[in-house]
């Protein structure tokens, strides 16, 4: 029943997946962090540009920022992010999409996360003379990130999936592979089954793991 | 504005600030500099890549419209049943009950983990071996199931977060006052829940209509991003003009739901001052204050 | 109570939303009855392939899958009002026929033998080849080894692109997107050297106004594909009532009016009208 499978490297279209999701989670992870920085920062038009990109970002399709990183950065624009060759070009571009668009998720629950840190925090951390970087980075941020694993590990879920789409642009990912499948095989449904499973297989644990952690370094309040 | 994360500023602090201020602007005006330069010298700026949108209502009626009409009624039926569905396994997995927890907590985990995509090609199968629906509605039909069960999982657990961060204080004067686990659920709990849940609701709403597009990628639905394929083959591969203008009109779209969705949120927080749980601010907004717990899930599934 | 208000009226929203549609559905259920043997027929074209199969501005399909299906629905006893054309991705051609979405399918679908095991073909109706489509003024390219190390482009997981890695040239670098459209964007924005795909469809897109002069097709012929009509396993009667009006169309000139309106803009040398069931390896 699974003969079509023969000839295909699926173990190594999975793991182009995850090195997708894990560069793209690490790159989302610290532009989302400085994003939510800045939104919370002194400086207006940092606020306003934070503001002005989560709200871009977060409404237009993925496919679409996709699209942009290959056409416009790289196609028009001649940026190669220091790659030679198309599988790499593709892969760093695709990496700096979605982390581009994570990002402006990761801000969003970070943000949600510092609203969950008392006010006293703050308001003690300056009467001990700590500027606005120090209160953030040495108060605020341990205590806000302890409250939003869950929402990241949704975050972290949704990038695993949403890497499916830099096929769109040729990374040879799972669903690269999925489409050259039912392309050749005609086994429409078979096929999207073995990779439904694939994706369980990474997503699942994932849910699973930081819903532990979640509960381990909440702060009970 | 003040904030409780920095102190008012002094000279100094503002002199910093205006010199941060015109940093970010030059540098915004270089990068903006640049891609202006990189596209008008690749021709992509040209006219007549960009006057069929500007001169002829023919781009818009032949492909834009019908397809953002799909987009609408795809995700406007997701939503709706999304949604109560959503607080159902999100309640389901609160329940004291097991046999009711264990099924909503494996169904939650089960289409959160799937891509939508698959979730819609199988929909698309199901609906075709066991219902005699027209093939456009089957379509239809299919790209909303895989929709909503994706999101019906993932508004569950926004739901389930909402009513566990309500003060446990709720619960048990709710019971002090004799009421019984339903009662306190529908008349303490969730309203109060909804409340607190709206900008995460609010984030899902997006990801839904982005989602549609999901439908255009495999299962040939006729939605917004899928009509920019016939429409750049008729202009002459116009792609970066065409991308250009559908961004822009998802962003429009959206952005009219996320004000919609906050200026809801604001009155239905008007009504209900006494909430516990106390959302920082809608979507978009600026944080105010650091305050009491509070919850706002993201997800940034979409495509 | 607010919310009470809110749910109210959600829920008149929802009824109202739900009869709607209702109506909505009907209406379709009498279009798409193609294959229910009603007045209407569903084809599978695609709406992205000028000079093959498009979907212009003014809401027309034109191109020439286009008009060969039109003309064998005619024979099948369809006037050209009463066709529904549909659009089918590739990836799902089989899956559209195998369910009866439409009646039959001619949308640049080359007959090979993966795709015999799940439809049936009629024709071919047209031999195209693959073929590469370069910028007017690049005269690099004189043979197909000349691709090896240059920049390639073409569709995401299509035979074509599976051509280039396997046989064609392995050693050139190859960019795969989701459409021709942003390949020849980057071709004209000089990020690739070469588009390659059937050489009918890209006589079309370099024969666009937009494009006019800007690129030029190499003329390689370096693989055969037989455009064939596919349709629903085991359907002997429609594939012979198929064949006849394709053998009819050639005969009476149509074929040929049908390849110059077509194909003529483009400058495309077609190859002759392929005998019925002669499939060119």
């Amino acid at each position: 029943m699974f003969d079509f499978l023969d000839g295909y490297d699926l173990l190594g279209a999975f793991w182009v997946t995850v090195q997708l999701t894990v560069y793209s989670a690490l790159g989302s992870l610290i532009w989302g962090t400085l994003l939510a920085g800045m939104k919370v920062s002194p400086v207006p038009l940092m606020r306003g540009f934070a503001t002005g990109y989560v709200n871009v970002v977060r409404n237009i399709p993925l496919t679409v920022i996709i699209l942009f990183a290959s056409l416009g950065l790289f196609s028009t624009l001649g940026v190669k992010l220091g790659a030679d060759g198309f599988t790499g070009i593709n892969f760093r571009l695709a990496v700096l999409a979605l982390s581009s668009y994570t990002a402006a998720f990761v801000c969003e629950a970070l943000r949600s996360g510092i609203n969950t840190v008392p006010v006293g925090q703050a308001e003690a951390a300056r009467a001990l003379g700590l500027s606005f970087t120090q209160v953030l980075r040495l108060i605020i941020l341990p205590q806000a990130f302890r409250s939003v694993v869950n929402p990241l590990s949704n975050v972290l879920i949704a990038l695993t999936k949403n890497t499916t789409v830099a096929s769109a642009i040729g990374v040879a990912e799972a669903s690269y592979l999925m489409k050259k499948m039912i392309e050749n095989e005609a086994q429409l449904l078979l096929i999207s089954a073995v990779f439904a499973f694939g994706f369980i297989v990474l997503t699942l644990p994932t849910g699973l793991i930081l819903g532990w952690v979640s509960k381990k370094v909440a702060v009970k309040r | 504005m003040t904030s409780v994360l920095y102190d008012a500023q002094g000279p100094r602090a503002k002199r910093r600030n205006v010199l941060y201020t015109v940093l970010f602007v030059l540098g915004a005006a270089a990068v903006v500099w640049w891609v202006y330069d990189g596209l008008a010298s690749k021709h992509q700026l040209d006219w007549i890549k960009w006057k069929p949108f500007l001169t002829s209502s023919q781009p818009w009626d032949t492909y834009i419209w019908p397809g953002l009409q799909n987009t609408l009624k795809a995700a406007f039926f997701a939503l709706i049943i999304a949604l109560p569905l959503g607080a159902l396994f999100g309640i389901g997995r609160l329940s004291d009950h097991r046999w009711m927890r264990a099924p909503s907590g494996v169904v939650v985990e089960f289409f959160r983990a799937i891509p939508v995509l698959i979730l819609m090609l199988i929909a698309n199968q199901a609906y075709f071996e066991y219902t005699d629906l027209a093939p456009d509605t089957r379509l239809l039909y299919a790209v909303i199931t895989g929709l909503v069960l994706y999101n019906a999982s993932v508004l569950a657990e926004i739901v389930r977060a909402g009513i566990l961060t309500l003060p446990s204080g709720q619960t048990d004067a709710a019971k002090a006052i004799g009421m019984r686990k339903g009662q306190t659920m529908v008349f303490v709990l969730l309203p109060q829940a909804v409340t607190a849940m709206l900008p995460a609701i609010v984030s899902q709403i997006v990801v839904i209509v982005k989602d549609t597009a999901l439908g255009g990628a495999v299962l040939s639905f006729p939605e917004l991003l899928a009509s920019v394929r016939p429409m750049a083959a008729n202009y002459g591969a116009n792609t970066i003009a065409c991308f250009t203008i559908i961004a822009v009109l998802y962003m429009a779209l959206n952005f009219a739901l996320t004000s919609f969705a906050s200026w809801l949120e604001r009155r239905l927080r008007r009504a209900k001052k006494s909430t516990g749980a106390v959302v920082g601010t809608g979507p978009g907004g600026d944080l105010e204050t650091i305050g009491a717990p509070s919850l706002n899930i993201d997800d940034g599934r979409a495509t | 109570m607010q919310l009470r208000k809110v749910t109210a009226a959600s829920a008149a929203v929802l009824a109202l939303a739900l009869t709607a549609t209702a109506c909505g559905s009907d209406d379709k259920k009498d279009d798409a009855s193609g294959s229910s043997g009603g007045k209407k027929i569903s084809i599978g074209i695609k709406i992205d392939q000028p000079g093959i199969g498009l979907k212009t501005p003014d809401g027309k399909f034109t191109g020439f899958d286009v008009d060969v299906a039109t003309y064998v629905a005619k024979e099948l006893g369809y006037d050209a009002k009463d066709i529904n054309f549909k659009e089918t991705k590739s990836a799902d051609r089989e899956t559209s026929i195998e369910r009866g979405d439409v009646k039959f399918i001619a949308a640049s679908y080359s007959i090979n033998d993966e795709r015999l095991q799940k439809v049936d073909f009629a024709g071919p109706y047209l031999l195209a080849h693959q073929d590469i489509l370069v910028r007017a003024d690049d005269n690099s390219i004189k043979a197909p080894e000349d691709l090896n190390n240059k920049k390639l482009c073409s569709v995401t997981g299509s035979t074509s692109a599976q051509n280039v890695h396997d046989k064609l040239a392995p050693k050139a670098d190859l960019q795969e997107y989701g459409g021709y459209s942003e390949c020849l964007t980057g071709l004209e924005n000089e990020a690739v050297d070469a588009l390659t795909t059937d050489d009918s469809i890209l006589a079309g897109y370099a024969s666009q106004d937009a494009n006019k002069g800007k690129f030029k097709l190499a003329g390689f012929k370096m693989t055969n594909e037989n455009y064939g009509i596919g349709l629903k396993k085991g359907d002997a009667d429609l594939k012979k009532k198929i064949n006849d009006a394709l053998t009819k169309m050639v005969s009476d000139g149509s074929w040929e009016k049908a390849v110059k309106a077509n194909f003529g803009p483009a400058n495309y040398k077609n190859e002759p009208a392929p005998k019925i069931g002669n499939v060119v390896k």
